[in-house]
């Protein structure tokens, strides 16, 4: 799960990690108040769920109240197109003003999980404020890596080795040093994923701080981390994936043809490789899950026909534990009740009882396009979503 | 023989709830020796016909029990498997899905130097056809045969499984190992276990995008594979930054590709089946020479 820059800044916050003094605000007024109480210069940033705002043009530093005013004004409201955002963008409905840090240093510093050795480790690098995964591609040796015994927690030792070869001294050191083992608290004790302050600065008054914040959860722990649906912004997220998560599916939209649904997440991977190499696109990646229960299926229905690219559903089931014929009922079931379902639709069923699932696709009255193997589906789908003939 | 999974293995279930139940059942069915089940505060009960204990440790000492498949929720998987290392079992299958990634880092820790085999978490098990399984794999698509499977999918193994089954190829022992950034067992692993059993004469590999397992499977293969490999690999369409379903699979930072994956596959000579629909076929064409 993503928040947002302010939400992680909170976060640090509590944890003692320092941060610039600021106010999240989501009026444009709010900034000009903001100065005038705390006084500037100030930096104002848009607060959306994607990297690189600066060169987007979402982040404004101002030395006046006018300028500062004028930023928020301009921010606010707009689509901002990054690398991170796509083509369409993301419309700017918050801003966080800080106080603007006197930088004397930037550098980079990252804790994430690392898989291959199953641990968590620590990147930093001198070189801060510019995109890591470009140093550690074109100056390796810049990157600075340290991996945590999870049965000991980040030693001390280990926290000063990174900030001596990311060469602080003096207080910017001490709080360095700290910074790190606040940072691990918070990581362990939040259930992050990952955790990215880009830049970190050393200020001309010799402090260590967090200029920059990227937080993001494991979803698995929301169980044990229940406040963190608090911080979720689904204005952030697409609208049909908000719905599919309401009922469990994972759903993801894409830009094609086919509307995919699909018993497991490799199989709706593979069924969406399959559709491409037949010439099509998949419209989503949707994974009904290991049941596949009747009132999954029909939600799962229901998502894809509210998407107006799709133009063909494939339905692609292999029966393990779930029973073709109790999903192939759930189909059927689903249409007649959604009713009015006019793109054609594939099934393929596999596995346990498909037989018998196929027989009730077939005597439902509806008009199904039942496939014999993976192969065919796919292309049966692909050529009904193009308007190709022999379909 | 196969591997992992052999005549000689005892199973007990740790977490017999309905879904626990219902599997222990299904594997009972298909010849697989459930012994034992663990439901503390409920020891000298049965369910099924299956004795139940208090702890893994009881339920070893009484039944010579030498291995476990946990359904225990998520909250809870991680104590499951810590107990089950503890006791020192051999294999040990995680089917729960959803465990927390720093859970696992612990349990992963544990691993270590221990003398137990973890299969998962968020798998679809593991099973040895004609003698058993330890999973939700239904058997019916399984035939006994010397081809090993490594899959981190549920579904796709059964595809792929079902394919090989299709065109007459048999298989040793098939493994789902897991769909989370953090597993017990590692394609890599799976493959050298292949790779040392006598029974295994060509092994089909299934992977995903994200991590780069599959890469350094590549680097084993080719620097130790005596066997023939096929593989395929999912997700050529996933989008940047989007998780697919499974924890694990998400390309990140432009890392964890499938044509990075497929390429290091290739380069170590292995088979690449380009459609998900070719495995079998594939498979069949590199034996037939």
């Amino acid at each position: 799960m993503k928040i947002h820059e302010y939400q992680a800044k909170e976060i640090f916050a509590r944890y003692g990690i320092p941060v610039p003094e600021g106010q999240m605000v989501t009026e444009v007024g709010d900034v000009k108040r903001f100065f005038e109480e705390k006084g500037g210069p100030v930096v104002v940033k848009a607060q959306i769920h994607a990297g690189g705002r600066g060169k987007g043009g979402g982040v404004k530093f101002s030395p006046t109240v006018e300028v500062a005013e004028q930023a928020a004004k301009d921010i606010m409201g707009m689509t901002l197109v990054t690398h991170q955002t796509g083509p369409e963008g993301k419309l700017v409905q918050r801003l966080l003003v800080e106080k603007a840090a006197n930088i004397e240093t930037e550098m980079y510093l990252g804790f994430v999980m690392d898989r291959e050795t199953s641990r968590v480790a620590i990147i930093a690098s001198t070189e801060g404020g510019v995109e890591i995964e470009k140093v550690a591609a074109e100056t390796p040796e810049k990157i600075i890596k340290i991996w945590i015994d999870p049965a000991v927690g980040l030693m001390p030792f280990q926290a000063r080795e990174v900030c001596f070869k990311l060469g602080l001294e003096g207080t910017a050191f001490k709080g360095g040093v700290k910074m790190l083992q606040n940072l691990y608290r918070m990581f362990t004790e939040e259930d992050a994923s990952m955790a990215e302050i880009n830049p970190m600065i050393v200020t001309k008054e010799g402090e260590a701080m967090a200029l920059d914040a990227k937080v993001n959860f494991d979803d698995n722990a929301g169980f044990r981390q229940k406040h963190h649906a608090e911080l979720r912004d689904i204005s952030e997220e697409d609208p049909l994936e908000v719905e599919a998560s309401k009922f469990d599916l994972n759903y993801i939209k894409l830009d094609g043809k086919v509307g995919c649904m699909v018993n497991g997440a490799g199989l709706a991977m593979a069924t969406m490789d399959l559709i491409k190499q037949c010439g099509s696109e998949p419209a989503n990646f949707l994974d009904v899950g290991g049941s596949a229960s009747a009132e999954g299926v029909e939600n799962a229905f229901r998502i894809l026909m509210s998407d107006k690219d799709v133009k063909c559903v494939l339905i692609n089931i292999f029966g393990g534990i779930v029973r073709c014929d109790k999903v192939a009922n759930g189909v059927v079931e689903a249409i007649r009740n959604i009713g009015n379902v006019e793109v054609p639709i594939v099934v393929r069923l596999e596995g346990t009882n498909a037989k018998e699932g196929l027989e009730i696709i077939n005597n439902s009255g509806l008009n199904f396009h039942t496939a014999q193997g993976f192969a065919d589906a796919a292309k049966k789908a692909a050529d009904l979503a193009e308007g190709r003939g022999g379909a | 023989m196969a591997i992992l999974l052999k005549e000689h293995t005892k199973v007990m279930v740790q977490g017999l709830g309905k879904e626990g139940q219902f599997h222990a059942e299904k594997m009972l069915e298909c010849g697989t020796k459930v012994v034992a089940g663990i439901r503390p505060g409920k020891a000298g009960q049965d369910v099924l016909g299956i004795p139940c204990f208090n702890t893994v440790a009881d339920a070893k000492a009484a039944t010579g029990a030498n291995a476990s498949i946990i359904f225990v929720p998520s909250p809870f998987a991680a104590d499951a498997v810590m107990e089950a290392i503890d006791a020192e079992l051999e294999l040990v299958v995680l089917i729960t899905e959803g465990i927390p990634t720093l859970d696992m880092i612990k349990v992963k820790n544990k691993l270590k130097n221990s003398k137990t085999n973890l299969i998962g978490p968020n798998c679809p098990g593991i099973i040895t056809p004609g003698i058993g399984k330890m999973g939700i794999l239904p058997v019916s698509i399984f035939i006994p045969g010397k081809c090993g499977v490594i899959s981190r999918s549920g579904t796709l193994t059964y595809e792929v499984a079902a394919q090989l089954t299709a065109v007459g190829i048999g298989q040793s022992t098939c493994i789902g190992i897991g769909g989370d950034p953090v597993i017990g067992t590692s394609h890599r692993d799976a493959l050298e276990m292949f790779n040392n059993d006598p029974d295994t004469d060509m092994v089909a590999l299934i992977g995903e995008i994200g991590g780069t397992d599959e890469e350094i499977a590549a680097e084993y293969i080719k620097d130790h594979m005596t066997k023939p490999v096929v593989a395929f690999i999912a997700g050529s369409t996933a989008p940047k930054g989007k998780r697919m379903g499974h924890a694990g699979a998400i390309i990140a930072g432009g890392k964890g590709t499938a044509a990075e994956k497929k390429e290091a596959l290739r380069a170590a000579g292995v088979a690449v089946a380009d459609s998900p629909a070719d495995v079998g076929i594939t498979a069949k064409r590199i034996l037939e020479g």
